[in-house]
């Protein structure tokens, strides 16, 4: 039963990347919906940013962490380095845990 | 570049140990932890599916991890090309691909630099994955809770920083941040996964909006990324006079 439920998600998992990826070949897509593609994707990151930093299991995530994404925010608005914005929007969240913050 | 993915790639080989050591705790054996970080390769459908296993609904584990994994369609809708034009670099490159490679490669511009990005991340942060779930097989309870250190909020923003420069086109700033907004908006009322693919609706924004494109560079110095509408924009543009 387990290794059904891994084959499935697996599977399935795979037929999402690779048909999106094989079928960019086959659609003869108009010029203007090429263009939304892009946009989508960045519809769908933002989405997933959004979600993540606000949202746990369906519910709020708590402060520390959309505290810790926002430091990161600005950091990367003054074009801080990436690698800053990573650390510093983990360690604003780590310290704020470590004073009680939820 | 390098460096940047190594940022990413150590949170993951973090979150990969907790994966591990989470889903040892919840009784799955080492083999199906570690197939598992390998051939599914989707860390929000491991934890869910691990979860709904352990509560013995492994059909919903399937469903909801799929539902999860669906954006993946038009992610490779959108990079294509960019993963090599050989069949077996398109056929390897799709189980590379992450929502981290994604953001990766969509930052850099078409072509030979955003292959290069795609499969730096990619190769990259599936080590990091699969070595970090090695740890926390290996490890077990020893392997510490991630979000000490914060790292629950590494990932969105690192996503955020990786898109800050997208969002400078006007259109797909209102429609990536309407998306967020729809898909923050919804969490608690739809299943996880749905949300976020809600998110593509805000395309339709462009068409009520019309064919009236801005001229391009119109607006470009405020871009506004996903989860703070209410940013003052006077300080964002002393940030941008500041580079």
């Amino acid at each position: 039963m387990l290794i059904a439920v891994i084959l499935a998600l697996a599977v399935g998992t795979y037929g999402f990347r690779a048909v999106g990826v094989l079928l960019h070949d086959r659609l003869d897509l108009p010029e203007w919906s090429r263009r939304l593609l892009p946009i989508g994707a960045a519809a769908l990151l933002a989405a997933l940013a959004a979600t993540a930093a606000l949202t746990e299991a369906a519910g709020f995530a708590g402060w520390a962490r959309p505290a810790g994404v926002l430091v990161g925010l600005v950091l990367a608005w003054r074009r801080a380095p990436f690698v800053l914005v990573v650390v510093a929007a983990a360690g604003a969240t780590a310290l704020l845990r470590l004073l009680g913050l939820p | 570049m390098l460096r940047d993915v190594a940022a990413i790639g150590a949170a993951m080989l973090a979150v990969g140990a907790s994966f591990g050591a989470v889903a040892v705790a919840a009784g799955l054996p080492a083999w199906a932890t570690l197939a598992m970080s390998a051939i599914v390769y989707a860390g929000g459908a491991q934890f869910m599916a691990v979860g709904l296993i352990a509560a013995g609904s492994p059909f919903a584990a399937v469903l909801a991890g799929l539902l999860l994994n669906a954006r993946h369609l038009p992610f490779g809708l959108t990079l294509g090309g960019s993963l090599g034009s050989q069949r077996w670099r398109r056929l390897l490159g799709s189980h590379l691909m992450t929502d981290e490679a994604t953001a990766f490669a969509l930052a850099q511009p078409a072509g030979d630099p955003r292959r290069r990005a795609f499969w730096l991340a990619g190769v990259l942060l599936f080590l990091a994955w699969n070595a970090g779930t090695l740890l926390g097989v290996l490890a077990g309870g020893a392997v510490g809770d991630p979000t000490v250190l914060g790292l629950d909020a590494a990932f969105p923003a690192g996503l955020i920083a990786l898109l800050l420069p997208v969002l400078r086109d006007r259109d797909t700033r209102w429609v990536a941040l309407t998306g967020a907004g729809l898909a923050v908006v919804t969490t608690p009322v739809l299943p996880a996964g749905l949300p976020v693919l809600l998110a593509l609706g805000a395309l339709a924004l462009l068409l009520v909006r019309g064919r009236r494109r801005p001229p391009p560079g119109d607006d470009g110095l405020t871009p506004d990324p996903g989860t703070r509408q209410d940013e003052p924009t006077p300080v964002l543009r002393a940030g941008e006079a500041s580079c």
